[in-house]
Order: structure tokens, then sequence, then C-alpha cells
């Protein structure tokens, strides 16, 4: 028969709490100097660690002036730019998050009811400056379906190898200032070199290493450069070896899964009715990617899967960007393989510029130069929404036109913003310690968020 | 028109629906606005991808347009709603006890254009300073200008 009485020394606590691993520890009385009077045996048992003190975790009942409303930001290095938070604990833990944004707020969309859709890129461009090519791409796919135009296949091909490549690039940014906000320094260093590479094939091919204002509206503004498949196949060659690497550095490692599994958990019916998108949505298990839902630039012939998380936890999260490298690498791949021939962009000279050396033997080319460049082309009244997979979720543009040379509105649909708001409810209830973790996890840009 | 647009073009009579660019778009009037929204999240769109609105200054009756885009995972559907509110007060019903997650936008909305969302728990202002004067996405909000004077550079002849 088993013992029926219940010692409270040896009560299993099925609650982790600072200094609560081992409640049978017991310190030798080695090198122990006589208790003193104000030492009673119940405050060394605390202080050793052996009366558990969790009444800061469970009870409401304290007096409201428990509570501390603690500001962190706009100016903090693991708000990922100028978000501010304001954060209402109670103890360690955190009760209530408001989110504070708008300080990188430069009215994006009113400038770009100032440029004509030519100029359009330029603006959106800086938006999500982690992913321009998706910023550049939504707003390019909206003005054709407005102006009901098609790409040539060498175009849309280009559209995909861009964005895909940027999706490493921004997912590696994603996750070295994630590692680095745990304090995993070395992810930060390994995430920032390798995507240097990619950012070296970036300015090559448009001259710039971010803010590209490459996809344009009737195709891209230029070719790729000479010896491209060199560059990409190097690529290709090195990112597996390095993707293995940050799974031996991350995958296994106890800090690693202490700091993010269970931590900041989103699950699937909170990140759609909080709209989110995204890696943040796929890592709660929901299986939506807009490149396979409502394919564009012909990214439906193209093979990959969509990796899908279980937890939704910051974890999970973690993972899903990783994996999602893989097989963005896969789509660059298949692109590289299967680049089709002609030109990369269209031959309406209406919309895209003649070529330089037309300008100088055809007077119509000289003309349409000349009109695209001062007033640029006229696109017919209607609207449409246009959304693309971004690194950070779905990046739609909303266009407006009314006939004129210039967007009578343009809004962007950005996927930080909506997923931001979800920050408050992942981070209810949760420790101090683990905000950094969530907000880094959750990937937003302040550019994207404010616009 | 897939069944579900069928279905709710039946339940709701004064709704005029219309293609734009091969997308459904359902011109709502500002009374219905909410129950559409209610309805068209019972038969199956689940997310409230965005909320945003269009300011036609004198181009239409009434001047601003609100727009939100519902999206469907379940049937991979987009529909997107609008409707017409005056200039004078324009106010229509806040969706966010459908859906929390149109309160930063609908937010924004109300910081852009000053249209006023009933029943939102928190409309402020979210990306301009709080004692901002004016509704910047308004067409009558100047863009205004920062005067630059070139009187120190040299005559080039």
């Amino acid at each position: 028969m088993s013992d029926e009485t219940n010692d409270p020394q040896t009560e299993v606590v099925d609650l982790w709490v600072a200094g609560s691993e081992e409640p049978q520890f017991q310190p030798t009385d080695e090198g122990a100097q006589e208790i003193s009077a104000g030492e009673t045996p119940d405050r060394l048992d605390a202080q050793f660690g052996r009366v558990i003190d969790d009444d800061y975790l469970f009870d409401d009942d304290v007096a409201e002036d428990e509570r501390v409303i603690v500001n962190m930001g706009p100016q903090h290095p693991s708000t990922h730019g100028v978000l501010r938070l304001e954060i209402e604990i109670e103890g360690e833990v955190i009760r209530r998050t408001k989110p504070i944004v708008g300080y990188l707020h430069t009215g994006m969309e009113k400038t770009a009811e100032q440029l004509t859709f030519g100029q359009g890129p330029t603006n959106v461009t800086r938006m999500d400056y982690l992913a321009p090519f998706h910023g550049e791409l939504a707003y390019s796919l909206a003005v054709e379906k407005l102006l009901d135009i098609e790409v040539p296949p060498r175009a849309a091909a280009i559209r995909v190898l861009m964005t895909e490549l940027n999706r490493v690039t921004s997912h590696l940014v994603a996750l070295a200032t994630n590692g680095m906000d745990i304090g995993a320094l070395s992810m930060m260093i390994y995430g920032f070199r390798e995507r240097e590479s990619i950012l070296a094939f970036f300015e090559k091919t448009t001259g710039l290493r971010m803010n590209h204002n490459y996809i344009r509206p009737g195709g891209v503004v230029a070719d790729l450069p000479p010896g491209w498949k060199d560059d990409v196949g190097g690529i290709l060659k090195d990112f597996p070896r390095r993707l293995d690497q940050y799974d031996d550095l991350l995958k296994e490692n106890p800090i690693w899964l202490s700091r993010t599994r269970d931590v900041g958990v989103i699950s699937s019916e909170e990140a759609i009715a909080f709209s989110i998108t995204g890696p943040a949505l796929r890592a709660a298990g929901v299986d939506w990617d807009l490149r396979k839902a409502f394919p564009y630039s012909g990214i439906e012939n193209y093979e990959f899967e969509v990796p899908l998380g279980e937890n939704g936890d910051v974890y999970d999260r973690y993972r899903v960007r990783i994996d999602e490298m893989w097989e963005s690498l896969k789509i660059v791949e298949q692109v590289m393989d299967a680049m089709p021939k002609g030109d990369y962009r269209v031959a309406d000279r209406k919309i895209t510029p003649p070529p330089r050396a037309r300008i100088d033997e055809s007077m119509e080319a000289l003309i349409h130069h000349f009109k695209l460049f001062t007033e640029g082309f006229k696109v017919p009244p209607g609207e449409t929404y246009v959304a693309v997979e971004s690194p950070r979720g779905e990046l739609g543009c909303y266009l407006v036109s009314d006939g004129e040379a210039t967007p009578y509105r343009m809004h962007t649909r950005a996927p930080s913003f909506f997923n931001l708001q979800a920050l408050p409810m992942a981070m209810a209830d949760s420790l101090m310690a683990d905000t950094v973790a969530t907000i880094a996890s959750m990937d937003p840009v302040m550019g994207d968020v404010d616009r | 028109m897939i069944p579900v647009f069928e279905t709710l073009s039946g339940q709701f009579d004064q709704v005029v629906w219309e293609q734009s660019h091969g997308q459904d778009v359902a011109r709502v009037p500002a009374d219905d606005w909410y129950a559409f929204a209610e309805a068209a999240k019972g038969h199956g769109f689940e997310v409230c991808a965005d909320v945003t609105a269009v300011d036609w200054m004198r181009q239409r009756p009434d001047r601003f347009e609100v727009v939100a885009n519902l999206l469907s995972m379940s049937l991979g559907a987009r529909l997107r709603m609008s409707t017409s509110v005056g200039r004078d007060e324009p106010t229509v019903a806040s969706l966010t006890p459908l859906w929390p997650g149109a309160g930063f936008a609908e937010r924004e909305v109300f910081d852009m254009f000053g249209i006023n969302f009933e029943e939102h728990p928190d409309l402020t202002r979210i990306l301009m300073p709080d004692d901002w004067v004016g509704h910047p996405l308004r067409k009558d909000f100047g863009v205004g200008s920062v005067p630059v004077q070139f009187k120190a550079s040299h005559q080039v002849d």
C-alpha cells in the first residue's frame, strides 16, 4: 500500500519558477555560518528556493498600484525600428500591451498621388525596405491590371527570381535579428553575412542594394546582367550549407528552445481573427499562401511546398522561415533553369520607354521617351486590388485611377501593420523577458507599418 | 459569381454587384454595412484583409467611399465591399466586432480621412501625432512644401 500522507516538502509543482527545478535540494552546512537573529529558517528556505512563491502569477486580486506601466521604445534596440510599446507589467508578467506606431510615417500614400504611374515604384519600394521587390511587384501588378496588359514571360520569370531571392534575404534578417534579440549573436553575424551575397547580386542587377525601383509597370527596367547564372548558381551552391549551419546552431540548441518554445503563442483562430498573414499565420498551422491561392507572375509553374508549423509559437515561426528559404531556393533554381528568352518588358512604347539606341534614330522613339518621362502614361479609370505574398504576409495594393497619369488613390495593405495588432494578444500574461522574442518573431518592418 | 454571392445578393436586394477587372465588388448602402459584413462572414469570409477609403471630393454626391477587402480562405475567394458616406460627419459601422483585425485599419482610415467608425473600441489617431489638425489623405489637404532658397548659389553663365 502506498503511503497516503502528503508531505508538502515533496509535492511536485508543475510550474517553472526561478529556483524551483530541484525542490528537494538540500544545501550542505559546509562552510555555513550560524544563523543570525535576522535569518529565520523560513527566510533561509526562501533564499535556497525551497519555498515556491508563485502568487504573482495567478493572483488577480492585487491592488492596482502593483502594476507598473513600462515604456519600451520608440528608440530601443530590439523593437526593430521605431516601434513603441506601452507595457503594463505586474511583477515580471505582462498584463496589457499597447503598440504605438506612426514614428516613421512619411505619407507615402499621399506621395503616390503626386507621382506618375511610372514613378510609383520609386515610392513603394521604400515602404517595406527589407522586401522592396515585393512592394514594387504588387504596385506594378495593380497598374498592369488596370492597363489590362500582360508582361512577357521573361519579365515574369525575372520578377519571380528577384522576389524569391528577396524572400531569402528578408527571412535572413528576420532570423538574424531574432537571434540577436534572444542573445544568439552568432546568428546575427551569419544572417547578415549571407544576405550580403544576395545583395551583391541585386546590386549588380539593379544598381542598388535596396530601394531598387527595378520592377516597373510593363516589366522590369533592365535585363539580367551578363553572367547572372554564375551568380545565382553560386548562391544556390552556397546556401544549403549555410542553412544547415543555422540548424546546427539553433535547431536543437537547448537555450534557443527554452527561449522560443511556447512563447508568444498565436493560435490559428486568433491569427485569422486578427488578419495575420505570412509566416506567422502558417506557423499556426493554417495552410494559406497567396502564391498557391492566387498565383501571380507565373509562380504556379514552379514546384514548391508551403511549410507549416503546429503551435504558432516563436519556434514555429523560426522553423517556417527556415523552411521557406529552402522552398524559395527551390523556386530560384527552377526559374534559373527555365528562364525564357525574349523581351524583359512589354513592347508597347506607350508604357515602357524605347531602347536608348532607338532614340537617336527614330523620331517616334524620341517623342515616346519624352512623353513618358514628362507626363507619364495614362491609365484607364477603374479600381483594383492586387496582393502578393511578401516575406511578412499579404502585401496588397489597392489602386484607383480616374484616367489621369497619376493614381487617384494608392493604398498599401501592409502585412506588418496587421501582424503588429496581434502583439498585445500574443504577449498577454507572458513574461517580460519574452517580449523581445515575440516582437522579433513577428518580424515587423516599421517602414511597412507606418508607410 | 460564386454561389455564396448569389445567396448574399438574395439576402440584400439593395446591394449592387459589379465586376472590376475580374474582382467581385459589392456596393453596399451605408446602413447595411455591418449586416452585410456579418452575413459575408457567416458565409465563409473569415478574414477582413483590409479596410481603406477613397475621397471622391466633388466627383460623387457622397464624398467618401469606404472599402473593405474580405478574404475567404475556405472558398479561396475575395470580395470587395464598398459603401459611400457623405461629407458631413462621415460615419459608418465598425467591423471590429466581427474581425478584431480591422481595428488598426479603421483607425488609419479615421486618422487619414476623418471617417468615424461607430462602436470602434479605440478610435484614435494611429499614424499622425495626436494633436494633428486635419486628415492628410483628404483631397483638400494640401501636400505642402518646404521653401528652398538658392540665392547663395553662384551665377553660372
